[in-house]
């Protein structure tokens, strides 16, 4: 006997003790996907027959399947399950996870079930117990279809459980091997001619016949109906010929919409009132043969209520499908498929509130239905409302999948009068945009984040716990947020000589790696600066949903606020702005924003507060101390003689103390407005459509060099050369290059491989090195660390976790970019971001 | 010997206190005396090593009038960190390396006179004990000491003990003059005294200009600090700020973590968070306002019937405090975002130690008033005290939204200060906020506007309240919105 289950389905094997349930079990399933309440009750008592564990084994047993089942995984219950006390909570719990119930009868003689039990040591019990189990069995049989199992096979003997096999059916809503391409069509609503003018618009082959309507794609396209073919409109029945004739030529696929299933109700001559347009389809389909009706019930009937396709990356269902319920059966699935969720409220025109399930949605599947209304059909967190309200005078709009395009054809004319204003909705909409609400969900916790570079990097809780603080109190708006830049790792440690850093470390990990050119670029000593900017506040508020905060945004590596005065920040946007515009950069990119990385100049314009808080008081201490502490041991030399070689010694820290001074001193200028910034930009991170990792960094600096030409005194060129690192010349060049940078007292140069995105034979290589010179990291190692008894011990920083966070950052950093370009929900960009933040707060070396 | 690794320190602040050199001049004939009260031959430099470095005795001068003996400390920073793992206690941040510590007076200081010169700080002289046993004109110079408190903290703790206090702040930078002057202090003492109070005096009170944290001594420590001081320190005016020093909370994990974030940013610590607040309370104490602002609140929830309360922005949870005594609320839910201030609401409110039924009543989270929270979902009454000043302006729609489109409480009672009264605070310059982190303060008619807006938008009904003595024509100091749908 061959017994059919559904893939996904809860299958309570019903049998007495002795009837080989377990047997069954083993040969037809996997292990893991039998849960036996023996195997429970020794989990919970260390003893299978204890009668007394029951309750709880069977506790254990429904909570392990629950998980199973909301993990979409097909499970099996091996107890008696005769009596009906035990076989109702497995119908409950199919039904709570959307899964179809099923039961496998083993229903063998009592006396063959008592002899196999009386071969076994531990089920030494009476044969009055097998005999009852059997009257049981035997009353079920009566009622398991009633108690709501919707696949029963019985097994009446030995032989017929020999023979069994067990066939895995696809789910109806299973097809996920379908992946299109797919023009999903909005609610039709019998609105004929517009369906033909938007089939033709999306490339179809028309034929354009009402009473033998045809449409095919010829690259074999397939068009998707959401449902609610008809109702309202003027040609309810030419639709249905036209849709019914598609299904059938393979040319379309479609999901029943509410008011389809109504109107199968109606023909079925079930009582149903005329209302919502139906007695306008009732009365066109009167001038049908009954022929056709019969056809338009059995197609009806035909539909399934939604589709998982494209290998889970795609559902269709009319009125949208909550995550938890993709690619279930139940009649709640049909029920949500059908109308949605309500909240049991209604509004002021009388109408349902529909509980805003999208809002919620964070699936990976793109979700694209209809159902409701909208005057524009937008994404919300991967799911779109494709329904335009055509019927109503709107458009009739189709969603090209997976090109994600839109295509809409106008309404004719207005068919049926909308209850519930569009305009209105539309307004409703706008004011509280869905796409900007961040869930603490989408934050705490640890959190594994899928990154396309680098895999799923993990964010650990208290990371993300101090990254809420500082995201929440002093962070900048997160719709502006697309990017944080990733920490960089210095070069590898030079193992001689009075410096911790070199170029040919740098050039030599690169090497090693496979790299053979690299970009030197000068480093300056600023702050780092990430700037959006837009071309106009229209384009803040219609990409970035922000109105009234300006035209972009300055913010720190930390995500703050760059300048605590919005005026200098505004004054500095808009120089930016008009460099852009000057350069021609929004033609050219088709773009209106940019995204860009830089450093900003001077250092003491940001870090004023740390300079006055930090580095000068240590130059003002030690400056102090040394003089005190050289002139009493020189007064004491002068007395004694020589004092254990103090003096020199001293005379050398003192040196050290100055050069500290000299070091930072260079980097800060005084600040009294915009005039005295500078504003250094090297990467073009991102514009519209696109992230622009994918041009190499030589493309980068060429632009933005282009870009600075037009930026005045604000903006600022960075010095760069390109290195053969198979060259020795070249590398010596560039070691020279970095001499002189960092002897005349710059703080060094970033080194990258020409590519953005390398691999070497550890997987990513380092998008970038720094490399700092000499005097620079006085500031970083104190201003002693060059005299010989530190510095061998330095030697000995180790890079591994730095480099690690660093790739980790990078990958994450990157990510955000795409999927904010993308389009990708709010919550998708800003956890990426938000884990950027949350690695910053890993424990690493902080001078590297 | 540059920078000094300090165990639980990480504190950014602008005072730190390490100690570089100290002179201690007698000018008691004959002077040259000061070696054997010291045992300290004049004629010879010596070294002693210390835990984390060394510390240099000589003599700079030697007369009959006027001997001085310098100690110079040596600090072995390089040492002090390696081998010690990233992120464990404080290690967190480049202000931890890059530091005047070594350059300065600090606890290193104490561990050094008790070292070298710890017969002496006993008053115990094999050689001269009358001497040790009588004041001395002494003359002490500390080459750069830093004191958040400034020189009057200077003073106030060197003063009282008897000291002529002269101090002369070390200019930051001579090439940014507008940078201004630092917390740095060459700082110069003079008294008769006996060298073993003396020493005694800087053994206990340098660690206490220091801003840091003493884990490095060990926490038996305190009590020895305690100890050596016990005598004079009971009268001390500032016995209280003194041993305060000493008693510092530990701290979890996560504050290390948000440490690090904060590192480059303004300088954020926990003290000079609590210190904020004080300011802030301080201004409004006079009034008890925040006593007033509470039992509004809770007349407002009684009134309202209030079972479950969720309390945004609960800080150290005063108002949940107040609410758990209340019979009628079933359940107290205090959000705060910022750990610490969590942390130490469970101190506060003890409740590891609070009975079972009680301890049930409350519950507390980390959460945050821009992020939808399902968490908020659960309650009748939600109330935000005296915190939407501490949302930027930019970010209240999220707030906003946060609470009346998704939480939507039946009862929501905001409290915020009203600008308008700032100008009868004496004590606050004009144009100033209440407290640093207030990134707005509204005038009634601003908050009643936006109050009015949402109520509007999200179907609720509002009403305002004075909070505090309403003058005539500014209003009360603090003004309350409840909601109610």
């Amino acid at each position: 006997m061959k017994i059919e289950l559904p893939e996904l389905s809860l299958v309570a094997l019903i049998g007495t003790s002795g009837s080989g349930k377990s047997t069954f079990a083993k040969t037809h399933f996997k292990p893991t996907e039998v849960l036996s309440s023996d195997y429970c009750r020794g989990l919970v008592s260390d003893d299978e027959n204890d009668q007394s564990a029951t309750k709880d084994a069977f506790d254990v047993l429904h909570y392990i399947a629950a998980k199973r089942l909301a993990a979409g995984r097909l499970t099996v219950i091996d107890a008696t399950n005769v009596q009906v006390e035990a076989r109702k909570p497995i119908v409950k719990l199919a039904r709570e996870h959307d899964v179809l119930p099923a039961a496998i009868v083993l229903n063998l003689p009592a006396e063959l079930c008592q002899e196999r039990n009386l071969d076994r040591a531990d089920r030494q019990f009476g044969a009055h117990v097998v005999r009852q189990q059997s009257q049981q069995l035997r009353k079920a049989l009566r009622s398991l279809k009633r108690e709501g199992f919707r696949y029963i096979a019985v097994l009446n003997s030995p032989e017929e459980v020999a023979a069994a096999t067990i066939v895995r059916k696809r789910l109806w809503n299973n097809k996920r091997h379908e992946t299109g391409p797919f023009d999903i069509i909005g609610d039709v609503h019998g609105c004929f001619d517009e369906t033909l003018a938007l089939l033709s618009k999306l490339g179809y082959e028309v034929h354009d016949d009402e009473a033998a309507p045809m449409a095919k794609h010829p690259e074999g396209r397939r068009a998707f109906f959401v449902g609610d073919l008809v109702d309202r409109g003027p040609k309810s029945p030419a639709v249905l010929r036209l849709v019914m004739g598609m299904v059938r030529e393979g040319a379309a696929l479609c999901v029943p919409g509410n008011h389809d299933i109504k109107l199968k109700r109606k023909l079925d001559g079930r009582d149903v009132h005329l209302t919502h347009g139906l007695a306008e389809t009732m009365e066109q389909l009167e001038r049908e043969s009954p022929d056709f009706v019969e056809e338009v019930k059995s197609f009806i009937d035909s539909l399934v209520s939604h589709y998982v396709l494209d290998h889970g990356k795609l559902v269709v269902a009319h009125a949208g499908m909550k995550e938890s319920l993709h690619g279930r059966a139940s009649a709640r699935v049909r029920r949500f498929a059908l109308y949605g969720e309500t909240t049991g409220e209604t509004d002021e025109y009388g109408l349902p509130i529909r509980y805003n399930w999208a809002v919620d949605y964070r699936g990976m599947a793109r979700v694209v239905y209809g159902h409701t209304p909208v005057p524009c059909a937008e994404w919300l967190n991967k799911t779109i409302c494709v329904d335009t309200g055509c019927v109503f005078g709107g458009a009739l709009t189709a969603l090209r999948y997976p090109e994600n395009e839109l295509v809409s054809v106008a309404a004719a004319k207005m068919y049926y009068p909308p209850v519930r204003p569009l305009e209105g909705a539309a307004a409703k909409a706008a004011e509280r945009p869905y796409n900007d609400v961040l869930d603490i969900d989408d934050v705490l916790g640890k959190r594994i984040i899928s990154t396309r570079i680098r895999g799923p990097i993990t964010v650990r809780e208290e990371n993300a716990v101090a990254a809420l603080e500082v995201m929440s109190r002093f962070a900048i708006d997160p719709r502006w947020l697309m990017y944080l830049p990733p920490t960089m790792s210095p070069s590898g440690t030079r193992k001689e000589g009075p410096t911790l850093e070199h170029p040919e470390e740098s050039f030599h990990y690169f090497r090693a790696n496979g790299v053979a050119k690299v970009v030197c670029q000068e480093k300056h000593m600023g702050s780092r600066a990430v700037a959006v900017v837009c071309r106009d506040e229209e384009v803040a508020v219609k990409r970035f949903g922000i109105p009234g905060q300006g035209i972009g945004t300055l913010y720190t590596r930390t995500g703050r606020p760059f300048f605590d005065d919005r005026s200098l920040e505004s004054a500095l946007l808009d120089r930016l702005r008009t460099a852009l515009t000057n350069a021609d950069f929004w033609e050219r990119f088709k773009s209106d924003w940019f995204c860009l990385d830089a450093e900003l100049m001077p250092w003491s314009a940001k870090a004023q507060a740390l300079l006055k808080s930090q580095y000068a008081p240590v130059g003002a201490a030690s400056r102090a101390s040394m003089a005190a502490a050289l002139s009493a041991l020189q007064l004491a030399a002068s007395r004694v003689g020589e004092v254990e070689g103090l003096v020199d010694r001293y005379a050398a820290r003192r040196d050290c103390v100055e050069k500290y001074t000299d070091a930072y001193r260079r980097y800060c200028w005084p600040v009294s407005g915009i005039d005295d910034l500078k504003f250094a930009p090297f990467h073009l991170l991102a514009s519209e459509g696109r992230v622009h990792a994918d041009q190499d960094h030589v493309w980068h600096m060429k632009t933005l060099a282009e870009l600075c030409d037009q930026g005045g005194r604000l903006l600022h060129k960075t010095a760069f050369r390109v290195v053969d690192l198979t060259s020795i010349e070249s590398q010596a060049e560039a070691t020279a290059w970095w001499e002189a940078l960092t002897e005349s007292g710059g703080e060094g140069m970033v080194v990258k491989p020409v590519e953005w995105l390398m691999r070497g034979k550890k997987g990513l290589v380092q998008p970038a090195l720094k490399c700092r010179g000499k005097e620079y990291l006085r500031i970083i190692y104190g201003p002693e660390y060059t005299l010989e008894e530190h510095i061998v011990r330095l030697r000995g920083r180790s890079l591994g976790p730095k480099r690690s966070l660093a790739l980790r950052e990078f990958a994450l950093g990157l990510e955000a970019l795409q999927r904010f370009v993308e389009r990708e929900p709010l919550y998708r960009v800003h956890e990426c971001v938000f884990g950027v933040l949350a690695l910053e707060s890993e424990p690493v070396d902080p001078r590297l | 010997m540059w920078r000094v690794q300090l165990g639980g320190g990480a504190r950014r602040s602008e005072s730190r206190s390490d100690f570089m050199l100290l002179t201690i001049t007698s000018t008691h004939r004959p002077a040259t005396e000061l070696g054997y009260l010291l045992a300290k031959h004049p004629d010879k430099c010596q070294t002693f090593s210390l835990a984390y470095g060394e510390a240099h005795v000589f003599y700079p001068v030697v007369t009959e009038e006027r001997c001085t003996a310098a100690l110079l400390l040596d600090f072995d920073p390089v040492g002090l960190v390696r081998g010690r793992r990233w992120g464990q206690h404080s290690e967190g941040t480049l202000a931890h390396y890059v530091n005047d510590r070594p350059y300065t007076a600090s606890s290193f200081l104490s561990v050094a006179i008790a070292q070298v010169f710890g017969s002496a700080m006993k008053g115990v002289s094999k050689a001269r004990q009358a001497l040790a046993d009588t004041p001395l004109a002494l003359d002490v110079c500390l080459s750069a000491v830093p004191a958040r408190g400034g020189e009057r903290l200077l003073r106030g703790l060197f003063e009282p003990l008897g000291y002529r206090v002269d101090v002369q702040r070390i200019v930051l930078d001579e090439a940014f003059p507008e940078w201004g002057e630092g917390n740095c202090f060459e700082l110069r003492l003079r008294a008769d005294v006996r060298l073993a109070d003396l020493l005694t005096h800087l053994y206990v009170l340098i660690p206490v200009l220091d801003d840091q944290k003493h884990y490095w001594v060990g926490d038996d420590e305190v009590d020895k600090l305690l100890d050596k001081g016990a005598e004079w320190l009971s009268v001390h005016p500032m016995r209280e700020q003194i041993t305060l020093r000493y008693l510092r909370h530990r701290r979890g994990l996560f504050r290390d973590a948000l440490r690090r974030l904060m590192a480059g940013d303004d300088p954020v610590s926990e003290e000079r968070e609590a210190e904020k607040e004080q300011e802030e309370e301080a201004l409004e104490r006079p009034m008890s306002l925040n006593d007033q602002r509470l039992g509004a609140v809770l007349a407002v929830l009684r009134d309202a019937g209030a079972t479950r309360v969720l309390d945004l922005g609960c800080g150290e949870g005063k108002l949940v405090r107040v609410l758990l005594k209340e019979q009628s609320i079933a359940k107290v839910v205090g959000v705060d975002v910022s750990m610490g201030s969590l942390e130490r609401a469970r101190e506060r409110l003890k409740l590891d130690r609070m009975p079972e039924i009680r301890r049930n009543k409350v519950e507390l989270f980390q959460g945050s008033l821009t992020y939808r929270d399902n968490r908020f979902s659960d309650c009748d009454a939600a109330c935000a005290i005296e915190v939407i000043e501490h949302i930027d302006a930019s970010r209240l729609g999220a707030f906003e939204r946060v609470l009346f489109e998704f939480a939507t409480p039946p009862t929501v009672i905001l409290t915020t200060p009203n600008v308008e009264y700032n100008g009868r605070f004496q004590s606050l310059p004009a144009g100033r906020f209440r407290h640093r982190d207030h990134r707005f303060e509204w005038t009634r008619r601003e908050f009643q506007t936006w109050c009015t807006r949402i109520a509007e938008r999200h179907g609720y009904a509002v009403r305002f309240l004075p909070i505090g003595v309403e003058d005539a024509e500014v209003g009360a100091p603090t003004q309350m919105a409840v909601f109610q749908r």
